[in-house]
């Protein structure tokens, strides 16, 4: 598994699949809009506004997935050290936080002509709302700290004690009254969805998530640049100071020390 | 057609989820895109820095694009 954590590994494998996947991601998206807007039926109850949950339930559902990705990522870059484990991690939060703030806002602006109000306090869109701050708070840790180490140890036990989170937003509409609607697609007895909603809503499930690949490749990449760059800047500095050194061997306790402790 | 946009009088409602969600992946597509293009430029010249001050090293760096 560690030879995947070398920038040269990774780049060999995900090149040629980045551009199949954009394209799958753009085709899947633009099929999906299409039957979500125009070649599916209106809900006999909510009219058109049921088009609204061809892009909801998949943002909640990117919200949720992006979350237990992150949350694995982060066990196991604390257990094994993984680097491209926490370096997933970091480069998920942001999509996660992205979606999860698209499935709020979308499901206010379907509540407010459905439900009469833009937001109520209740099980779902609290633990929806608790999501989000998890990935914010997730982001600020990690960056909170100079050593980066440290602060992916602090952001990978924040990720997993959330994680407890996660079942509450999944069931929180059986466990407590609620009005939102309860599941419908995941369900024991089979999707209570028509099919002909269930084509976009798929379609726009499975290009959000090749979508949420295609990100994730890309922030990958440039948090492997960063990790470089951070390198050579370390080694540079190093380099001047051993350059100084030869010159002056005397003054290099002296010299080292003042660096060490600004 | 304005009846396809109106979408039975909550037109605004529903234009304004889809807009609003376009908006937001293609913002973090793009701020990806920008971030990585401007660490590339970044890496590069201090590898191109590097190599220029220390051309017995800079072997084992290379590999890496």
């Amino acid at each position: 598994m560690h030879r995947f954590a070398k920038p040269s590994v990774f780049l060999k494998f995900t090149d040629p699949v980045l551009p199949w996947l954009a394209g799958v991601t753009a085709l899947l998206i633009a099929t999906g809009l299409y039957f979500a807007l125009f070649a599916s039926p209106i809900d006999y109850q909510q009219g058109d506004t049921v088009r609204i949950m061809y892009i909801h339930v998949p943002a909640a559902w990117m919200g949720l997935f992006c979350y237990v990705g992150m949350a694995i990522c982060g066990a196991m870059s604390l257990i094994w050290k993984h680097p491209l484990a926490d370096i997933c991690a970091r480069a998920t939060a942001p999509i996660g936080a992205t979606f999860t703030a698209l499935c709020l806002i979308t499901g206010s602006l379907w509540g407010e002509p459905m439900w009469g109000t833009w937001w109520v306090w209740d099980a779902r869109l609290t633990s929806m709302l608790i999501l989000l701050f998890l990935y914010l708070g997730y982001i600020a840790l990690v960056n909170a700290f100079d050593d980066p180490e440290r602060g992916s140890k602090a952001g990978s036990a924040l990720a997993l004690i959330g994680a407890v989170n996660v079942p509450i937003v999944k069931f929180s509409v059986d466990w407590w009254n609620t009005l939102h609607q309860p599941a419908s697609i995941v369900r024991m007895d089979g999707p209570s969805v028509d099919p002909s909603m269930q084509v976009p809503l798929a379609l726009m499930i499975l290009g959000f998530t090749c979508y949420y690949f295609v990100v994730l490749i890309l922030r990958v990449r440039l948090e492997l640049n960063e990790r470089r760059i951070r390198a050579l800047q370390l080694s540079g500095m190093f380099d001047q100071r051993s350059d100084q050194d030869s010159n002056n061997e005397q003054n290099y306790d002296a010299g080292h020390n003042a660096e060490a402790k600004p | 057609m304005s009846e396809f946009f109106a979408m039975g009088g909550y037109g605004s409602y529903i234009w304004g989820s889809y807009a609003i969600t376009a908006i937001a992946m293609i913002a973090l597509l793009v701020a990806t895109l920008r971030g990585l293009r401007a660490s590339r430029i970044e890496r590069q010249q201090l590898e191109a820095v590097l190599q220029s001050r220390r051309p017995r090293k800079n072997k084992k760096a290379d590999k890496t694009s």
